[in-house]
């Protein structure tokens, strides 16, 4: 049994509603937080809420010149201001003077950021790796706790890859994506279940920073291998659909020779991979320009130490 | 697409509990005698009249490379996108909604330097497709919409006395039955719009959801699709002499928008309450 590992109380700890400025539930749920933040706190912390891309929530658009949750790399957060450069390289650039800097010691100590899908994924908690230790702890606790729905844990982060997303500017972040939902809607039952995972998440924070010893754990998790693109046209244009076998089917295995693609004409293009892999973000719709029709993860269990607060 | 939601149908209430019962208006329209009504030449299926609604426009492309399965014998049937420029940026529309400037006064503007793209498109479409109203306007229009509401496959109906509409309206309910095909009419004094197929004598909306904005999927695609091989294929029996008897069918009229309840910025303050979100059309 390893030993519990201990880390220090967060005290500095914000919420991104609208990173993308389509993605209704977390917008409405930020706005109203700015306007009454009550629930946001704790005895031990409160949280701040801030919106993500004002410019891009305003036009109710994903972004307003670049993907503003790719763009909290080193390289992009430490460039010279530009003229001529998209309007989320400056926000970035903001974030991270606000809650950041990233990598430093004065850098916020948690970040949520709050998402919507086109895919069927339900409730899904977003985390880089399985090493950063108290977002995992947090994830375990969520599906402990949180009844409603089943909730799965999403490893975003290549082997190799710098983050780039909004929550890496804080020491240690989860994005909670939920879906399905279309863009530029909010639906009533997805707002009120990302408000309790939030409670959820900020209960676990509480009894973190009172002092609770949170024992060592195995917990499921899909780790990204890799994405998928559609079938394409020599023009760039898709030249088939996600396969309706396929559809909806987040977190449910894929096997090789399973249906993936349709054509137009009816016909079926099946998976021609080596092993079973578990897809999401199946036919997102932010994806096509992405050319990812679904990435693809590996389930893995992993054993996570124990962790107290110092 | 049409820009009501199921709440658009309701009539407003004093109480504020709607039952199932007070939420559909029913009418019911028949055929009396036999009515004689020239063949049907000309007929246009418009895709990308809203450039990020991906069936109409995905099924249009494949029908201009390969066009078999929209052919029928005695009829020219031509698939046209619509907005290829909101299209391209897969957005609603570039200036101002498409569907909602096929009135006299923007079809007979002056092609100044400012005028919107959409207007200026109208007058191009009408051009091509009408003039509306004229007798060389084309014959039919399918104008193909994805909707993010629950519609299923609906059938959209300018005009409660058009004949063959409502006789190729029966003939495709039948075809997809058991599965549903609700019939939604537009006819109102202030709350109908100029739409794109309004330039045809018969104009008809097909709008099938729920479908997010940006997204094709296979299944809301192979409805849209039946159900125009349905509507082709009445054409074209219609065409060959068939005499249709009198029908009925059920239909769905509007009678008022429902907005949001919205602060004074203009901000919506309330959503879709859990209970209608999930209200299934039939």
């Amino acid at each position: 049994m390893a030993a519990s590992c201990r880390l220090k109380p967060l005290s500095s700890v914000a919420v991104s509603g609208g990173t993308h400025g389509n993605e209704m539930s977390g917008i409405y749920l930020a706005k109203h937080w700015l306007r009454d933040p009550m629930e946001l706190r704790r005895g031990s912390f409160a949280v701040t809420p801030f919106l993500g891309n004002p410019r891009a929530i305003e036009k109710c658009e994903r972004y307003v010149g670049q993907d503003l949750n790719r763009t909290f790399t080193t390289e992009l957060l430490s460039s010279t201001e530009a003229e001529d450069e998209p309007y989320e390289v400056g926000r970035a650039r903001e974030i991270n003077q606000t809650y950041g800097p990233k990598g430093s010691a004065q850098a916020f100590d948690f970040m949520f950021d709050l998402h919507n899908t086109t895919a069927n994924m339900g409730a899904c908690l977003i985390v880089d790796s399985e090493e950063s230790l108290l977002p995992m702890h947090m994830c375990h606790y969520i599906q402990t706790h949180y009844k409603w729905s089943p909730c799965r844990i999403y490893l975003y982060k290549l082997p190799g890859e710098e983050t780039y997303s909004i929550d890496s500017v804080a020491k240690a972040g989860l994005a909670l994506e939920l879906g399905p939902q279309p863009q530029r809607v909010v639906r009533a039952d997805l707002f009120a279940q990302m408000r309790a995972l939030m409670a959820c998440a900020l209960d676990f924070i509480e009894l973190f920073n009172k002092g609770t010893v949170f024992p060592a754990f195995e917990i499921e998790a899909y780790k990204i291998t890799g994405r998928m693109d559609y079938p394409r046209y020599p023009n760039g244009e898709i030249s088939a659909m996600v396969h309706p076998k396929l559809q909806d089917k987040d977190f449910l295995p894929l096997h090789p020779g399973d249906p993936v693609f349709q054509t137009f004409s009816g016909e079926e293009i099946v998976y021609k991979g080596d092993t079973t892999i578990y897809p999401a973000f199946i036919n997102e719709a932010a994806y096509y320009e992405k050319k990812v029709a679904f990435a693809k993860m590996e389930k893995h269990t992993f054993s996570i130490p124990g962790l107290q607060r110092e | 697409h049409c820009i009501f939601s199921i709440k658009a149908l309701l009539r407003r209430q004093t109480s504020c509990m709607l039952n199932e019962q007070s939420l559909k208006q029913l009418n019911r329209m028949t055929s009396c005698y036999v009515v004689h009504e020239a063949p049907v030449r000309r007929v246009a299926i418009f895709g990308g009249t809203h450039g990020n609604e991906l069936s109409g426009i995905f099924l249009v492309k494949h029908w201009q490379e390969n066009g078999a399965e929209i052919q029928r014998t005695g009829l020219e049937v031509r698939p046209f996108i619509t907005n290829p420029r909101a299209v391209k940026k897969c957005t609603r529309y570039i200036d101002c909604d498409l569907n909602r400037v096929f009135d006299p006064d923007n079809l007979g503007r002056h092609m100044i330097e400012d005028i919107p793209y959409e207007v200026r498109r109208a007058q191009e479409i009408n051009h091509i497709f009408g003039p509306k109203d004229s007798d060389d306007a084309y014959d039919l229009i399918f104008d193909l919409h994805n909707t993010t509401s629950n519609m299923g496959g609906t059938l959209i109906l300018e005009n409660s006395r058009n004949n063959f509409t409502i006789q190729m309206f029966h003939y495709i309910k039948n075809a997809l039955a058991p599965e549903c095909c609700p019939v939604f009419l537009i006819e109102h004094p202030n709350l109908k719009y100029a739409t794109a197929r309004s330039i045809a004598k018969h104009p008809v909306g097909v709008e099938v959801g729920p479908q997010p904005q940006g997204v094709l999927r296979a299944d809301i695609l192979d409805k849209m699709r039946k159900i125009i091989k349905h509507g082709l294929d009445f054409v074209h029996i219609f065409n060959e002499g068939k005499e249709f008897p009198p029908c009925t069918i059920e239909i769905y009229k509007i009678m008022e928008k429902v907005d949001y309840p919205r602060n004074k910025n203009g901000e919506i303050t309330a959503v879709i309450h859990p209970s209608l979100q999930i209200n299934i059309y039939c």
